[in-house]
């Protein structure tokens, strides 16, 4: 652990060393220094992608492994002590970028982020069809738990088996949200391509992202619920 | 640029190594041989390290430090199991852990730089000039304050740490540079003391490491220790001998089982003789590699959940791993050899020297670092997840383990009083629910200017550098002023402690240089009185009273400079008799010459 307390250059039209514009480029046509990535500039932009869904994760591990060569610090260790910074700063936000579009739930939350401001957490919320369902397994979690601490081997075994079955029941919902999600995805991602002609396309994106939300907010839930049963069976 | 070592500051031994053109090199010592014992001892005479330092362990327990690297970074309760088997009375003080040597307190920082220093050295008289810099490789799961303290090491030893790698990951650099590998590979470390196991991808010369895990206290020393345990009963129950209280004899029997442990990886049983005290003789058993494994055997399993989990948090399988490569001299176990095939279903290729391909693979780092191999970049984790302590003692995520370092968190915090002038913020690093649970790295406080309730908006960023070390800066985001914070580790040395470290050894090589001067003068010395000595014996005849008083005075003046410690001093007067026998030695010389040609012909000598 160490204190610092270098000031970043922000990032602007106008190279930090020489003053040449450099018309939003990483590089400095003049003076060939790295340039800092703006403060606000989006993980999609960052990684030269648009605002979609669907991502082809090969060619965005080519794109992030293109732009780890030109940002790491590795190449940047005889450079001055300002290259130094821009380079650690530009690379933990290209690593964060692309840990964040690799993973499509991840994506998603970001996406959700970036266009309606929704909150850094999606809360879970119980999926209103399982209602009873859901109830059901934590009273069976309950039970088996008080069975495992009476070492009553019946009982846990009987409730494991309900657990069992509970599960599979928890895992078709999951595959349920994640494949309406996907298409969704794809509804997404036809709405950004499409040039926004009429009015009811900002509310169809509006009502999309609505839909995904409440998706995650479920699949948050099943995850969690799955996690506990997981753990309780060890 | 300045020349970049790499050097492997292991828990047992230690390597420098350097690229020789496109091929990483070990630098090996004067007797030829690479490792460096990480031991270093505290004698009436001097500092030992090494191979020296290892024939101290027996003679001179309690001056002689060995395994350092499992008190770095590391406060007393987290070494409490280990204590019974170091003959060291350790304290802590401000987090760190401190080992009474004599009337020294010194910490495993200072330690740790003797070891390098003895490092530098050797690649100093190498290459014929000093070394400033370099890559030193640290256990892959090694946490913030273990890594901060190698980098202080460092410092200490006079050595700028370019950069701080993992030692598993470095292992996949020599590996993939000499084998041009593509695909995912798995590094499988299991050390002196510690063990690792890294997933990485290799694709065009980018290392990505998709997952890390490990146990920083698991190693070849608790192999050891299995043995030791046996050994230690059976004298006590069979002749009535205690070992309590003997580091002499404890430190004897170390020595031998781990003999015997590296005897078994080749044969398939080994003798023990410990000489037993007071003339009872020896006590000699015998161990087959059967038993050796059944006391091993929940050791090796410990490595495997670890396996598991990287494969895991990798998002694979393990059948997915297309090579594992073993790292590490307690790879050569066959038991573990076994395990790993199992595991991954796949035999391990051991071909590289598990003892050098570290050091190796930090020399490779060196070279991208300064500018050479460009084709090549690693792309690191950091291996535990990073979070602050919240409301009830929880840990709140900041950082996930297995994010690709450099990387950064954002935090913003606020005032829940009117007019409160400070947040305190406290720093953690693990895996568990509950702070207390997880590593404390540190504690801060945010200073802030009195406002209602909620008002103020501090922005917190969590920078972990390449070196996976941590650093921590604070903005008011009303003001976007910066806001200076005082971080106090929870077990790490402060700048001021270091900085002092830095001018005592300082002081110190300034004193062994002196010491050098010293006896380098006084060896002179005497050889130049032996020499006057045998000249005035023979010169009666040659040499004028004047010029024998004169030459006796110098005798006595170098005499009595012998007898201090000023190393100039004993230069200047064996100047002074050299000058003042000058003529009786000239006279000497002549008559020596004639001597010797009275009976030869002209003819001869020409």
């Amino acid at each position: 652990m160490e204190t610092s307390r270098k000031e970043l250059p922000l990032a602007r039209s106008m190279c930090w060393h020489c003053q040449s514009d450099i018309g939003g480029e990483y590089f400095c046509g003049q003076c060939v220094k790295v340039q800092p990535l703006s403060k606000d500039i989006d993980y999609f932009t960052c990684l030269g992608l648009p605002r979609k869904l669907n991502i082809d994760t090969v060619s965005l591990e080519t794109k992030f492994y293109e732009l780890s060569r030109a940002f790491h610090p590795d190449f940047y260790e005889g450079k001055s002590e300002m290259e130094r910074a821009v380079s650690l700063a530009n690379s933990a936000i290209l690593n964060q970028a692309y840990r964040t579009l690799k993973d499509p739930i991840l994506r998603v939350e970001y996406l959700l982020r970036l266009e309606a401001g929704a909150a850094k957490d999606i809360p879970g919320k119980a999926p209103a069809d399982l209602f009873e369902t859901i109830l059901e397994i934590q009273e069976h979690l309950e039970e088996f738990k008080a069975a495992k601490s009476q070492n009553d081997a019946a009982s846990a075994a009987r409730t494991a088996d309900l657990l069992k079955s509970a599960r599979k029941t928890l895992d078709a919902k999951r595959a349920a949200l994640e494949s309406r999600l996907a298409e969704l995805f794809q509804i997404w991602d036809r709405l950004v391509e499409k040039v926004p002609s009429h009015q009811t396309h900002s509310s169809q994106k509006e009502q999309t992202l609505k839909e995904m939300r409440g998706l995650l907010s479920e699949r948050t839930y099943v995850t969690n619920m799955l996690g506990n049963i997981a753990e309780a069976l060890g | 640029m300045a020349r970049i070592v790499g050097i492997d500051l292991g828990t047992t031994n230690s390597l420098i190594a350097y690229m020789q053109g496109k091929t990483p090199t070990v630098i090996a010592g004067p007797e030829g041989r690479t490792m460096v014992p990480s031991v270093v001892a505290y004698t009436p005479t001097g500092i030992l390290v090494g191979d020296a330092a290892k024939e101290q362990l027996v003679h001179n327990p309690q001056h002689t430090v060995y395994s350092v690297k499992r008190f770095m970074g590391k406060g007393l309760n987290d070494v409490s199991q280990e204590l019974q088997y170091f003959p060291f009375n350790l304290s802590e003080e401000n987090g760190v852990i401190r080992l009474r040597i004599g009337d020294k307190a010194l910490t495993p920082p200072e330690i740790s730089a003797m070891i390098l220093k003895e490092l530098k050295a050797r690649a100093e008289a190498f290459f014929g000039e000093e070394i400033r810099k370099a890559v030193i490789t640290v256990p892959a799961y090694f946490n913030d304050s273990q890594r901060q303290a190698t980098k202080d090491a460092g410092k200490i030893a006079g050595l700028d740490v370019v950069r701080i790698v993992n030692e598993p990951t470095a292992a996949s650099l020599a590996y993939g540079l000499q084998k041009r590998t593509q695909g995912t590979i798995a590094v499988y470390d299991l050390g002196g003391g510690t063990f690792d196991i890294s997933i990485l991808k290799l694709k065009g010369g980018i290392f990505e490491v998709l997952a890390t895990n490990g146990n920083t206290h698991l190693g070849g020393d608790d192999f050891d220790r299995r043995l030791v345990d046996v050994l230690m009963r059976e004298i006590k129950t069979r002749h009535g001998v205690s070992l309590d209280g003997r580091p002499e004899l404890q430190q004897d029997i170390r020595v031998r089982a781990e003999q015997a442990k590296c005897r078994l990886s080749k044969e398939s049983q080994a003798t023990i003789n410990v000489p037993l005290p007071g003339g009872k003789g020896d006590y000699r058993r015998t161990f087959t590699r059967a038993e050796f494994e059944t006391l091993v055997t929940d050791l090796v399993e410990k490595t495997l959940a670890p396996c598991r989990q990287a494969i895991k948090d990798a998002g694979l399988s393990a059948t997915d791993v297309d090579e594992i490569v073993l790292v590490g001299g307690s790879t050569r176990i066959p038991l573990v050899q076994q395990r790993v095939q199992t595991l991954f279903g796949k035999m391990p290729h051991c071909e590289l020297n598990p003892d050098e391909v570290v050091a190796l693979g930090a020399a490779v780092q060196a070279d991208i670092l300064s500018g050479g191999i460009q084709d090549m970049l690693l792309l690191d984790v950091t291996p535990l997840t990073l979070g602050i302590e919240t409301m009830g003692g929880v840990m709140s995520t900041l950082i996930h383990r297995n994010t690709t370092i450099p990387t950064s968190a954002k935090e913003m915090f606020t005032t829940f009083v009117d007019g409160q002038t400070s947040v305190d913020i406290h720093i953690l690093q693990g895996e568990r629910e509950l702070a207390k649970d997880n590593r404390s790295l540190a504690r801060f406080q945010l200073k802030i200017p009195p406002l209602p309730a909620g008002a103020p908006r501090v922005e917190v960023t969590f920078m972990i550098d390449a070196n996976g070390i941590l650093s921590v800066t604070a903005r008011d985001v009303r003001t976007g002023e910066a806001q200076s914070i005082e971080v106090k580790p929870s077990y790490g040395l402060s700048d001021q402690e270091v900085e002092r470290m830095i001018r005592d050894s300082f002081v110190f090589a300034q004193q062994d240089i002196n010491e050098r001067q010293r006896i380098e003068a006084m060896n002179e010395a005497e050889s130049i009185l032996k020499a006057t000595e045998k000249a005035l014996a023979r010169a009666d005849r040659l040499a004028t009273p004047e010029e024998l008083a004169a030459i006796r005075q110098a005798v006595t003046d170098l005499k009595s400079a012998m007898a201090g410690t000023d190393h100039r001093a004993i230069r200047q007067a064996i100047e002074a008799l050299d000058k003042a026998s000058y003529g009786l030695a000239e006279k000497l010389m002549n008559n020596t010459l004639q001597g010797a040609l009275k009976d030869k012909k002209l003819s001869d000598v020409t």
